[in-house]
């Protein structure tokens, strides 16, 4: 299994580059990830990545865009709670991206 | 991430066939699946020793259970109509793409050891051993036919060449060397009861938050309701359109149809997925497993009505395989099929597609429109391979095509339709169908997108078209990500109640 190091310690992901154990992240794994998908963390991005974790957490699942959107303006301004904020927070998709920087498990189907 | 992917420029429309260039996608290949996610499902977990045997007895099964597959087999003359028909060919150039060359893979195979004259001469007629450097090869190329059957419409034989494609995936599967993306999406079906392993709280918070929202924009308390037995209507619809953008607008506009006609719906928690990935990988057990969800979540609720969400390939399992599959629709012949058919409503048609229904209460006169509401967008319909061509909608030949069509009139004042090369029948796949939505294969997904996105610039420079209506939620996922690659905003696809739900006006005719 491909892995990757921070700290000195390796941590074990999928071949895309998803965290594997859950319980392994932290913020400087977060941090590390994020600099190879080229995302430059602000405090929005880790208001963003918080919010994805707390969810997890509870529903064992990333929240539906609209849900993360909603929340997101809720927290940062009506101005940012829509998909085109978190499309520039997050290029490549605020679903997948902001999910491999949380270390959660990447949404799968047709999304 | 994406910095391998290539859109290639589009061509002056139409064009013709692309140059050759050899090899150019056999490096492409998605990630194949682990011991874990293949046993989860049943099948072995790795590549063993003596698999060679195992596949071609695993063959010979399906050469002897489908006709179809070894008249497939057998009745190709290379004459090479099919040839240029292909997305993936027209958008990769690699010769192997073009159909007849890619389903020769598995035919030369099967001359070696299933016919005379490959058994006893080989070399004569093309045969070859299936051998480790083969199989690499299937596994590369048939994860490059998105199984949306173009090419067959152009064959004089009639060859399905899907058909091939979903045997040699089955074959792979029946060895060990399965698919990811396919396979642990179908491993979640079962665990969690849908592709995107959405838990039934993690959707009742969703549906909660749409109610919400709807109420917020329309006034109106239209309801997401989940798991209500006795209601009138069992919708199962793809679990994108719970969780991804534009996929979840449709949504809203199916709840707002079934609001304002007042039919009584509900979205069932055990089969929240409309997707049935066994078709994609050919396996008819999975293709069953799958589609029995939806009768017992029907019989569970006791349900009159069973309709389809915007899901293309859903549509052609659910309109041409539910019947014996599932006993939804006559056909089915045990017991749970006998009760599912006379708990039906034998006045409607089962299942029915939410475009169907949708029509058939627009053509009633009961629900009211403003198709002005959609005047900031000249709209083009893109038809999903799985609709267009394994499949039908009302009571006529070519009703798939006129009834999402009549509703995108019927909702929006400006319509467009691509070049006839590229629509009804003729449609090319959006690049991303049969399994191959994957990130990992995004480069040949860009590169299959080619046909469609010329027709579609086409009409974009014309007539200035700004939206391209689906129904389907690979289609929809799909576009998203390719658009903004061939220089389109990714937000200009998105599904047929869509429109409907920005033109429906509720509490007029209640």
């Amino acid at each position: 299994m491909p892995s990757i190091e921070v700290n000195g310690n390796n941590y074990e992901t999928d071949e895309e580059g998803y965290l594997v154990n859950l319980a392994d992240w932290n913020e400087d794994i977060a941090k590390h990830i994020a600099v190879a998908e080229n995302v430059e963390m602000s405090e929005n991005h880790w208001e963003v990545v918080n919010f994805l974790r707390k969810y997890y957490e509870e529903y064992q699942i990333a929240p539906a865009v609209r849900v993360l959107t909603k929340a997101i303006g809720k927290q940062l301004g009506p101005d940012k709670g829509n998909s085109q904020y978190l499309y520039e927070l997050f290029p490549y998709g605020p679903a997948k991206q902001a999910c491999k920087i949380a270390g959660l498990p990447k949404p799968t189907g047709c999304v | 991430m994406a910095a391998d992917v290539k859109a290639p420029p589009l061509r002056e429309f139409p064009e013709t066939p692309p140059a050759l260039v050899p090899g150019a996608m056999s490096g492409a290949k998605p990630y194949v699946a682990s011991d874990k996610i293949q046993q989860a499902i049943g099948f072995p977990g790795e590549l063993t020793e003596g698999w060679e045997g195992r596949a071609l007895g695993r063959m010979g099964e399906l050469l002897d259970r489908y006709r179809s597959l070894r008249v497939y087999l057998d009745s190709c003359v290379h004459c090479g109509a099919c040839a240029d028909k292909c997305h993936y060919f027209l958008g990769t150039q690699d010769p192997k793409n073009m159909p007849v060359a890619r389903q020769e893979l598995m035919r030369s195979v099967y001359r070696r050891y299933f016919t005379l004259p490959g058994k006893l001469f080989p070399r004569l007629v093309g045969a070859r051993d299936l051998t480790k450097d083969v199989l690499d090869e299937w596994y590369a190329y048939y994860h490059q036919c998105s199984e949306c059957r173009r090419c067959s419409v152009f064959c004089p034989y009639g060859i399905d060449t899907a058909e091939v494609t979903m045997a040699a995936r089955e074959i792979m599967d029946a060895v060990g060397l399965g698919q990811k993306y396919s396979n642990e999406i179908i491993g979640k079906v079962h665990r969690v009861g849908n592709n995107l392993g959405l838990p039934g709280p993690a959707l009742a918070d969703t549906l909660t938050g749409l109610e919400e929202d709807t109420l917020e924009e329309t006034g109106a308390s239209v309801r997401f309701p989940l798991d209500e037995a006795g209601a009138e209507v069992l919708l199962v619809t793809p679990s994108a359109d719970f969780f991804a953008e534009p996929h979840v607008e449709s949504l809203i506009g199916y709840a707002k149809v079934f609001h304002a006609a007042g039919i009584r719906w509900t979205l069932s928690s055990k089969a929240s997925e409309a997707g049935n990935f066994g078709l994609f990988i050919g396996n008819y057990d999975q293709l069953r497993r799958i589609a029995l969800r939806i009768r017992e979540a029907a019989l569970e609720l006791g349900v009159k009505r069973i309709v389809v969400g915007e899901c293309g390939h859903a549509w052609r399992v659910a309109y041409s395989f539910w019947n014996t599959l599932a006993g939804i629709g006559a056909g089915g012949d045990d017991p749970f099929a006998r009760a599912l058919q006379s708990q039906l409503d034998a006045r409607y048609r089962q299942p029915t597609h939410i475009c169907e229904l949708t029509w058939d209460l627009i053509r009633q006169g009961a629900l009211t429109l403003d198709p002005e509401a959609n005047d900031h967008r000249v709209v083009t319909f893109h038809d999903s391979c799985n609709v267009a061509r394994g499949s039908g909608m009302g009571d006529f030949p070519g009703g798939q095509f006129t009834i999402p069509r009549d509703i995108v009139r019927a909702v929006a004042n400006r319509y467009v339709e691509m070049a006839p090369d590229t629509t009804l029948e003729r449609t090319f796949c959006c690049g991303g169908g049969g399994g191959l939505l994957t990130d990992e294969l995004l480069d040949l997904r860009v590169k299959g997108a080619l046909p469609r996105m010329e027709a579609l610039k086409e009409v974009v420079d014309r007539h200035g078209v700004n939206f391209m209506a689906t129904i389907c939620a690979i289609c929809k996922a799909q576009f998203t990500k390719v658009l903004p690659y061939y220089g389109f905003k990714m937000g200009m696809v998105g599904g047929v109640h869509q429109l409907v739900s920005t033109a429906i006006r509720l509490g007029a005719k209640q």
